[in-house]
């Protein structure tokens, strides 16, 4: 199970005055105008459509499942029905400038490999996730002794579609262990707003409920 | 148990002839100056193909969409058929309001190579001997019937096709299209389709063909000169061919094992089972507006139609460098064309960086749903062409 529309709950993310989700928005900056984009997990289309009218890009989709996938063909984007984790590894080097992971990754079955393909796919990646070391998911097993619940991880642990939960650290622990570049991380708060750029990493992994990282090849 | 009546001024089906006079249709004329260069090698000269078209092109001709018809299908895709009275075969996606809109769209039917409602095939009158062509005439593949297609555009003074849209062997059409001539097709859409025929297609193809050669009234394919006409085995071949449409779960929904007219078993070879009443009505009908020698053809061609083999071994090469942008679509219970065949042409597509939708459509109707009325599959292709038209800048009429 990977990639579907489901894997947390989009309504509990915040949103800008014009009613775009503020962690789209910000992935949506971190690619350049006219780019050709990958998204993985797209869901109901909600950022390739923000991306084609805000960026200007040439957009494709991935999406495991039909319901969002018909949604998205309907509404004119390019999108097929398929598995982070067994088919992009059909698709060709460079094929594209970014590939983007959305809310995605902690749903991967290999997230590891699925990286791995990412950055071969495209020359930039652009991933954003849940926060697991975030103070309220940390309270909660702590003090409460259950797996934490929040408002935009709401599944119990027996249906979760989210396997592989990590931390702000862990991610960039993984980059380190493959080789990949952190060109920028931003980490959102509970309202959207991003953390202090000077904050140091744990501040981060503390206080920021999401990561969103722009990455690119070591080379 | 089926009783056609028949036509007015007419007293039997192939008097006037549809095959070299359709109704109700167009034709282009190709001659001598205009040969058709065939797969087999051969020149095809003269020829002719049959269509009709919806709508209106516009002043800069980018509004015209092909719609590809199936094996058995014909140009009345969105008429009554002039022979069953029927209503068109796709009206359920084309027409005022439908997803492919004469509004919008100047819409071309064309009847394929090797059919029987007039464009050229073994039913058709050989211009060098007056009689029908029976076995004479060529075998034909997707590719020349796709090749004859760009002749019609070519004669219509069409450069480039808006979309391309067909289902079944109407999709591998679509397919070829996109492979031959991609700087004609702005968009395709190939539906329950793939790019090539499995093996068990071919087999099913192949006993279709043997009941239609082993009816006596065959007569090695001469039936026309002969004045008879292998109706039981072309009843027969439809009735096979039939089963392949559908699925188990939707002929359990229809039929189940209910009896027709009777209230029990008649200990005889009689019918029965209402699927069996089914089976024979769809062979016999069919029969009254089909040729078996075209059925012939169609299906040889359906089995040589291998999209990679064309492109060296490798299927994304078939697709190198393409600019079309593509909608591919299948259904859960096709096991005619399976959706992995679609997923196969989608990596293909993707290895070649094309810009491509896939949508799996859940339904139990089987290879038929492409024919039926599947608001998903309307709503999809509705969607697709819109964005396609957008990207187009058809906007605005």
């Amino acid at each position: 199970m990977s990639a579907t529309t489901n894997d947390f709950d989009a309504a509990k993310i915040a949103r800008n005055s014009a009613g775009a989700r503020v962690d789209l928005v910000l992935v949506s900056q971190m690619v350049t105008r006219g780019a050709k984009v990958l998204d993985v997990g797209c869901g109901d289309g909600e950022l390739l459509h923000l991306l084609g009218e805000s960026r200007d890009v040439d957009g494709r989709g991935i999406e495991l499942s039909r319901e969002g996938v018909n949604e998205c063909v309907a509404k004119g984007l390019a999108v097929i029905q398929g598995d982070a984790d067994t088919d992009l590894a059909d698709y060709p080097d460079d094929a594209f400038d970014y590939v983007i992971l959305s809310q995605t990754l902690q749903a991967t079955r290999h997230p590891r490999a699925v990286l791995e393909h990412m950055l071969r796919i495209g020359r930039h990646a652009v991933v954003s996730f849940p926060n697991f070391g975030h103070w309220t998911v940390r309270l909660q097993l702590l003090f409460a002794g259950h797996m934490p619940q929040t408002d935009i991880l709401p599944y119990s642990w027996y249906d979760t579609p989210n396997i592989h939960h990590c931390t702000i650290k862990d991610f960039v622990q993984l980059c380190n262990t493959i080789g990949v570049k952190i060109e920028k991380a931003v980490a959102l708060n509970a309202w959207g707003s991003p953390l202090r750029l000077n904050a140091p990493w744990w501040f981060w992994n503390l206080f920021g409920e999401q990561g969103v990282f722009l990455l690119s090849r070591k080379d | 148990m089926v009783h056609v009546q028949p036509l007015q001024g007419q007293t039997a089906p192939d008097v006037p002839r549809d095959a070299d006079h359709p109704r109700d249709s167009l034709i282009a004329h190709f001659g001598a100056d205009k040969p058709l260069k065939l797969d087999a090698g051969l020149e095809l000269s003269p020829f002719q193909i049959a269509y009709t078209t919806y709508g209106t092109l516009n002043a800069d001709r980018s509004n015209a969409v092909m719609v590809c018809h199936a094996l058995t299908g014909d140009q009345y895709v969105a008429q009554v058929h002039p022979v069953t009275k029927k209503s068109g075969w796709w009206e359920t996606l084309i027409g005022p309001g439908k997803s492919i809109d004469p509004a919008r769209y100047f819409v071309i039917c064309p009847n394929v190579l090797g059919g029987c409602m007039g464009s050229s095939g073994p039913a058709s009158t050989n211009p060098k001997t007056g009689k029908p062509w029976g076995l004479e005439f060529p075998v034909v593949t997707v590719r020349d019937m796709v090749r004859a297609q760009a002749m019609l555009l070519d004669h219509l003074g069409i450069d480039t096709l808006f979309a391309v849209v067909g289902g079944s062997m109407g999709g591998m059409q679509v397919l070829q299209w996109a492979a031959s001539y991609p700087e004609r097709v702005f968009a395709a859409v190939p539906i329950a389709c793939a790019t090539r025929h499995s093996a068990q297609n071919i087999a099913f193809h192949e006993v279709g063909r043997q009941a239609i050669m082993a009816d006596p009234e065959w007569r090695g394919g001469r039936y026309h000169l002969e004045g008879s006409n292998p109706r039981r085995g072309l009843a027969v071949a439809r009735m096979g061919a039939h089963i392949t449409y559908l699925s188990d779960a939707a002929l359990h929904r229809k039929f189940g094992r209910k009896f027709q007219d009777r209230e029990n078993p008649t200990f005889s070879f009689d019918a029965d089972f209402e699927v069996e009443s089914y089976l024979r009505h769809q062979g016999s009908t069919f029969v009254e507006r089909f040729d078996a020698n075209s059925y012939l053809y169609l299906t040889r061609a359906m089995d040589y139609f291998d999209l990679a083999a064309d492109a060296g071994g490798t299927l994304a090469h078939a697709f190198k460098g393409t600019q079309t942008r593509f909608c591919v679509i299948s259904f859960t219970s096709d096991w005619l064309f399976p959706t992995s065949e679609s997923r196969a042409t989608v990596h293909a597509l993707n290895a070649a960086s094309a810009r491509v939708s896939f949508a799996e459509i859940v339904t139990d109707k089987g290879h038929d749903a492409f024919l039926l009325d599947e608001p998903e599959m309307s709503g999809i292709v509705r969607g697709f062409l819109e964005g396609a038209r957008k990207a187009r800048g058809l906007t605005g009429r």
